[in-house]
């Protein structure tokens, strides 16, 4: 590489780095986003002198046709989603991501396999490295993707499924030090590969689709691990860089996500929440009984109440409710009601998943108020309007000790004076596990869709 | 001090660069922060290209393709999908 593209390359480097550091501030955010994507046309144009090319051969067609399809792919994924299904849209393309990466090391090493001066171990860790992880954030972002679209989102367990999918890793690391030492053997390599993608889903089937943003958080950093390994074995820094920089603030995201759900990282990827349920059996145990309301009755409530806190959770972004609530909230305003929002951190399917869509429908910012800061005063509010939320706001965190989320900080919906939870039926939130709200003597219950109650309570609290 | 020592030397210094950057970020901006880091893996599209180039067989060349296709959905479609998803975070800002 000569000097004046290595110089290039630091460039590119302190573009992606700035475009993180702005990427984490409300405010700057969006230029952020710009900088990296400049950084990325940067290093664009600084490999194609790397490639050697003397003139257009067949390999430079297939480049450009391969570009043109993924930007066309990319495009119609980054337009045509709806807000709601934005994290399985980050899955896909953190996915592809992988298999890319899984495929620039796998065609490295089975070209060096093949030539004079073999594989050197000093390669060989990278390639290998690479393959594993790139494949293995490729098939397991499959299925978190396959899991938010609502395919088999409970989590699949069986007796013993922890001990065999550690023996199919320690398959794979027994191959991968065969294929460290020296062995050029395109078979093993390929069992390796092959191997990895089984791991990958293997590893994302056993646990419940609420746990996918950390999930999809960890294999997001998997891939940035898988890109700093290819760059490493092709020797380009700007991936070193770039796929560092993802692998380990990506890590620090899945840590910071954890920690808000109090639990440890080990529990949500090994813990196959709420599969078990032998402790669950105390369900019976619970006191009261489920009061329905109706539409009617509910907006009298919210329209002569003064200050009325909505949770709004994923039932909301499976009904495309969001605009409806503003809707709601406005008319409530109107009428002289303080209306704020409270957002639990991991809300929705991934974390700022409800800011996204309650942005998306012109909720203003300052009515956004985080769990920690409205906890404190939800013995002051009058109702608390909980939308398709469930397990963020079931008082059994906080109660009972055998509960699988035990422990884990909840917005304290059950201190309001009155709770009208919408809701389509009695169904188990993602936990797997019932909510005493429910059941408690402030709670009504307003059953069905999302939508189409909203929409009723808009014209009833515009009727009073 | 050799080159592959020097290069173990960035490395090393980007961990740590990385676990300061989001060391505060509010949770608010999680999903465009992971959307965002998403997209610059999609680097490994250079990656794709450079293999590309280098093959000199069908399977190679069908494999780098699709590494290529693979790679440019995630560059591409990261950006962008993050653009959209800060572009309402600011729209309502006034």
């Amino acid at each position: 590489m000569s000097s004046t593209l290595a110089l290039i390359f630091i460039g590119v480097a302190v573009l992606f780095i700035l475009g993180i550091k702005f990427l984490s501030s409300p405010k700057t955010a969006r230029y952020g986003n710009l900088l990296a994507a400049a950084g990325m046309v940067v290093a664009f144009f600084a490999t194609i002198p790397l490639m050697q090319l003397h003139e257009w051969n067949l390999n430079c067609t297939l480049m450009a046709v391969g570009i043109v399809i993924g930007l066309v792919i990319g495009a119609i994924g980054a337009y045509s989603v709806k807000m709601t299904a934005m994290p399985q849209m980050v899955a896909a393309f953190n996915g592809l991501g992988g298999g890319s990466a899984a495929l620039v090391a796998s065609l490295e090493f089975l070209r060096r396999s093949h030539s004079l001066e073999g594989v050197t171990v000093s390669a060989a860790v990278p390639m290998l490295f690479a393959t594993l992880i790139g494949s293995l954030s490729f098939s397991g972002s499959i299925i978190a993707f396959l899991k938010l679209e609502g395919k088999f989102e409970r989590p699949h367990t069986f007796p013993g499924q922890n001990f065999l999918n550690g023996l199919v890793l320690l398959v794979i690391l027994g191959l991968c030090g065969y294929l460290i030492s020296g062995q050029t053997n395109s078979t093993a390599f390929i069992v390796m590969f092959a191997l990895a993608l089984l791991f990958g889903i293997a590893m994302v089937m056993p646990i419940g689709g609420a746990d996918m943003p950390v999930v999809i958080s960890l294999l997001n950093s998997f891939t940035g691990l898988a890109v700093a390994g290819d760059g490493f074995v092709i020797n380009n820094l700007s991936m070193i860089v770039a796929g560092t920089l993802v692998g380990s603030s990506g890590t620090l995201l899945t840590l910071l996500m954890c920690k808000a759900m109090n639990r440890p990282v080990t529990n949500v990827l090994f813990g196959a929440f709420g599969s078990g349920g032998g402790s669950q059996a105390a369900a019976g145990g619970i006191a009261g009984t489920v009061k329905p309301i109706q539409a009617d009755e509910a907006a009298l409530l919210l329209a002569y109440a003064q200050r009325v806190v909505i949770v709004p959770g994923y039932g909301m972004a499976v009904a495309q409710a969001q605009h409806q609530v503003r809707e709601l909230s406005d008319e409530l305003g109107k009428r002289g009601v303080e209306v704020q929002f409270a957002i639990h951190p991991v809300a929705g399917r991934m974390p700022g998943h409800m800011n996204v869509l309650l942005a998306e429908a012109n909720v203003p910012y300052d009515q956004l108020q985080e769990m920690e800061a409205i906890n404190p005063s939800m013995d002051r509010v009058d109702v608390c309007l909980v939308i398709g939320a469930n397990d963020v706001v079931n008082p059994a965190a906080r109660e009972e000790k055998s509960s699988p989320i035990y422990g884990m900080p909840i917005i304290e919906a059950d201190h309001a004076k009155t709770v009208i939870v919408m809701k389509r039926s009695m169904a188990k939130g993602f936990a797997g596990i019932e909510n005493h709200l429910f059941y408690k003597d402030n709670t009504r219950m307003l059953f069905g869709d999302a939508k189409a109650s909203l929409n009723a309570l808009v014209a009833a609290v515009k009727a009073n | 001090m050799s080159v592959e020592i020097l290069v173990l030397f960035v490395f090393v210094l980007s961990i740590f660069v990385g676990f300061e950057e989001i060391s505060k970020v509010p949770s608010m901006l999680h999903t465009p922060l992971m959307s965002g880091t998403n997209a610059i893996h999609g680097i490994i599209l250079l990656g794709g290209m450079l293999v590309l180039a280098a093959a000199d067989t069908p399977l190679a060349r069908t494999l780098g393709f699709i590494a290529v296709v693979f790679g440019s959905a995630n560059v591409f479609g990261g950006f962008m999908v993050t653009d959209r998803m800060l572009q309402m975070f600011k729209k309502k800002k006034k």
